[in-house]
C-alpha cells in the first residue's frame, strides 16, 4: 500500500444475514482529493463509509485512514476523521452553538477551544445568527450545515460525507458544495457518497461507481464517460407501442438495445455521431413508424450509471433533489 | 490516551447535555415531578382505607413501596434518550469521536440521578404532608436514601440496555410498562404479601422488589431488617453491573435503524 493515499481499502466484504452489501470492494482516495461512492440506494455506499469511519467491522478485506488500520488503530483513527451523515446527526434540545461546543469537548480540544471553534464554525455556515436558538427551531438546511459544520469541528484531515445533500433544496446544496470545495482546498480528503450524477460530476475527482456491493468501475468523470458512456441516440416515438418496431428497424444502425430513460424516450448507444440522425429518420420513415422526437446527445454521468448498472439514477434526473418530504426531520 | 480521565470528562459533558434536555423540553418534568405526588395522593386517599396493613398506618406502609417503584422508573428517560439518539444518528456521531465508549451510556444514568434525587425529595415531602413519619433514626433514613439512588441508578442501566434494544421510543416505553411494572405490583410495596394467592405470594416473597421495599421499611420506619438491607444492596449493585456490561457490549456494536 502507497503512504500518499489518504483512504484506501482493498477486498472489503460486509454481510448482514444473508444480504451481502460489501462483496470485495476497493478503494483509494490520494490525499487531498475527493472520492465519489456513486451508487443507487442499497447499492452498499452507506456500508462503507461506516467501515471505513470506524463505526463497522468489515468481514473481510482491509483499509487503512489517514495511514491507520480502521480495525487495529480505530481508537486513535477517530481524532483524524469527521463523519456527516444523510441523517442530520445534531441534538435538536440544544442550540446551534452547543452542539459545536458538545463535539469539541468530546474531541477533548484544548480548554476554551470548544467555544472559539463553535463561533468560527457558526460564522463560517453562516449559522452565526441562529447560534442560539435551538437547533428543533431551524430549517432541513441549516441542520445539514450545522452537521457538516460539527464534522469539522476538530479540523480532521479526512472527512465522510454520506450523501450530504439528500432532501436539501437547490441553494443549500450548491452552498454545501462550495463548503465542501474550500475544505479540500486546504488539504483536506474527502469520501463523498451520492446518488446525485451532477454532485460527483461537480465535487469528485474520482468516482467509483457501486451497485449490488460490487465496484463497477473507477476513475475520473471524463474518464468514465468516454469508456462507458458512448454516443447516444434519443428518440420520442409519437406512439410508444412501436417500440419493438423501432428497436428492430434501427437494429443495423444502433449498437445495443434501448433503455428507457424518465421522460418516456428511448436511449440507443450508437458508434458515430456523422449521419446516424438522418440513417435513423430515413429507416424509421420507411417501417412506417411516427417520430415525435429525435436527437443525439454526448455522454453524460446518466448514460455511465445507465450503461453500468442497468438502471437509471432517476432520482437524479432533473439534476436535483427530490422535493422534501422524506422521513428525515 | 489519558484514559480515565477523559472517561470522566466525557460522562460529566454528556450528563450534563441530558439535563439541559429537561430544561429545554420541560414535557418529561411531568413524569418526574407531578406524576409521583400523583401517585402517593391516589394511594393513600383512594386505595389507603381498604387496604389493611395491621400495625402501620397505610400512608407509612405505603411511602417506601411508592418510593421504590418510582426510581425503579426514574431510568425510563436514559431508554427514552438512546433510543432518540439512535434514531437521529447522534449514536454513529458519538461513536465516530475519539471518546470513551462508555461515556454516553455513563452520561445519561449520571443524570438519572440528579433526576431521582428531585422525585424523591418530592415524594418525601407529599409523604410528610400525607401523614408519613419516619421511625427510624436519622443515620438509616439518610441510608434509605442512599439505597434509594443506588437502586435507581441500576434501573437506569436496565433502561439503558432497553433503549439500545428496542426499535422505537415508544417500544421501550411500553417495556417499561410490560415488564417492569407488574413486577412492582407483585410485591410487597403496596400491600401485605400475605393477602396474595399462594402463588403470587411465592413470587412476591423472591421479588427484589420486595426484598428492595423491606429493606426500606427497615432503615425509614424501623422495622426488623433481617438481611433485606444487605441484600438488596446486592441486588443493586448486580443489576448495575449485569446490565452496563451487557449495554456498553451493545453500543459498540449499535447500529442505525
Amino acid at each position: 500500500m502507497t503512504s500518499d493515499a489518504a483512504i484506501e481499502a482493498s477486498g472489503l466484504r460486509k454481510s448482514y444475514g444473508k444480504v451481502v452489501a460489501l462483496d470485495g470492494v476497493d478503494l483509494r482516495a490520494p490525499a487531498g482529493t475527493v472520492l465519489g461512492l456513486l451508487g443507487p440506494n442499497g447499492a452498499g455506499k452507506t456500508t462503507a463509509v461506516r467501515i471505513l469511519a470506524t463505526l463497522l467491522g468489515a468481514d473481510g478485506g482491509s483499509a487503512r485512514v489517514a495511514g491507520l488500520d480502521v480495525d487495529a488503530d480505530a481508537g486513535a483513527l477517530r481524532a483524524k476523521i469527521g463523519l456527516a451523515g444523510q441523517y442530520a446527526a445534531v441534538d435538536e434540545n440544544l442550540t446551534g452553538a452547543e452542539n459545536l461546543q458538545l463535539v469539541g469537548r468530546l474531541y477533548h480540544l484544548p480548554r476554551g477551544e470548544p467555544r472559539a471553534r463553535s463561533a468560527e464554525l457558526l460564522e463560517r455556515f453562516g449559522l452565526s445568527d441562529a447560534a442560539d436558538r435551538l437547533v428543533r427551531t431551524y430549517s432541513g438546511g441549516m441542520r445539514r450545515r450545522l452537521d457538516l459544520a460539527a464534522a469539522l469541528v476538530s479540523r480532521p484531515p479526512v472527512l465522510f460525507l454520506d450523501e450530504p445533500t439528500t432532501g436539501l433544496d437547490p441553494r443549500s446544496r450548491i452552498d454545501l458544495w462550495e463548503t465542501i470545495e474550500d475544505r479540500v482546498s486546504k488539504g483536506t480528503t474527502v469520501l463523498l457518497t451520492t446518488q446525485y450524477l451532477d454532485e460527483a460530476d461537480r465535487l469528485a475527482d474520482r468516482i467509483a461507481v457501486i451497485d449490488h456491493g460490487r465496484l463497477l468501475a473507477e476513475g475520473s468523470s471524463d474518464e468514465l464517460k468516454d469508456r462507458f458512456g458512448g454516443e447516444r441516440l434519443d428518440l420520442t416515438l409519437e406512439d410508444r407501442g412501436q417500440a419493438d418496431a423501432a428497436t428492430a428497424a434501427l437494429q443495423p444502425i444502433v449498437s445495443g438495445p434501448p433503455s428507457d430513460l424518465p421522460s418516456g424516450a428511448l436511449c440507443f448507444p450508437v458508434e458515430r455521431r456523422q449521419g446516424t440522425i438522418a440513417a435513423a429518420v430515413r429507416r424509421l420513415d420507411e417501417a412506417g413508424i411516427g417520430i415525435d422526437d429525435v436527437a443525439m446527445h454526448r455522454p453524460t454521468l446518466d448514460d455511465v450509471f445507465l450503461g453500468l448498472t442497468g438502471r437509471a439514477a432517476s432520482e437524479a434526473e432533473d439534476g436535483g433533489p427530490p422535493a422534501a418530504g422524506d422521513d428525515r426531520a | 490516551m489519558s484514559g480515565l480521565r477523559d472517561s470522566l470528562s466525557d460522562t460529566l459533558v454528556l450528563a450534563r447535555r441530558s439535563l439541559m434536555r429537561i430544561q429545554r423540553a420541560p414535557d418529561l418534568l411531568v413524569s418526574f415531578t407531578v406524576q409521583p405526588i400523583m401517585f402517593v395522593l391516589l394511594f393513600v386517599y383512594v386505595f389507603g382505607g381498604a387496604i389493611s396493613t395491621p400495625g402501620y398506618d397505610y400512608v407509612d406502609f405505603l411511602i417506601p413501596g411508592i418510593v421504590v417503584q418510582t426510581m425503579a422508573f426514574g431510568g425510563f428517560v436514559t431508554a427514552l434518550g438512546l433510543s432518540e439518539d439512535l434514531k437521529k444518528g447522534l449514536v454513529d456521531r458519538f461513536r465516530s469521536l475519539p471518546m470513551s465508549r462508555a461515556a454516553v451510556l455513563a452520561g445519561r444514568t449520571f443524570a438519572d440521578i440528579a433526576t431521582n434525587t428531585v422525585s424523591l425529595a418530592i415524594m418525601i415531602v407529599v409523604g410528610l404532608i400525607a401523614g408519613f413519619s419516619f421511625g427510624a433514626p436519622a443515620l438509616d433514613v439518610i441510608a434509605g436514601i442512599g439505597l434509594m439512588l443506588l437502586f435507581g441508578y441500576a434501573f437506569s442501566w436496565v433502561f439503558a440496555f432497553v433503549g439500545l434494544v428496542s426499535s422505537s421510543p415508544e417500544s421501550s416505553q411500553a417495556f417499561g410498562f410490560i415488564v417492569i411494572f407488574p413486577l412492582t405490583f407483585i410485591s410487597s410495596a403496596f400491600v401485605p404479601v400475605d393477602s396474595m394467592p399462594a402463588v403470587l405470594r411465592a413470587f412476591a416473597e423472591v421479588n427484589p422488589f420486595t426484598i428492595t421495599v423491606d429493606a426500606m421499611r427497615a432503615l425509614w420506619l424501623g422495622t426488623p431488617a433481617g438481611n433485606n438491607v444487605w441484600q438488596a444492596a446486592l441486588w443493586a449493585i448486580g443489576i448495575a453491573t449485569v446490565f452496563a456490561a451487557l449495554s456498553v457490549n451493545r453500543y459498540k456494536r449499535a447500529v442505525i435503524r
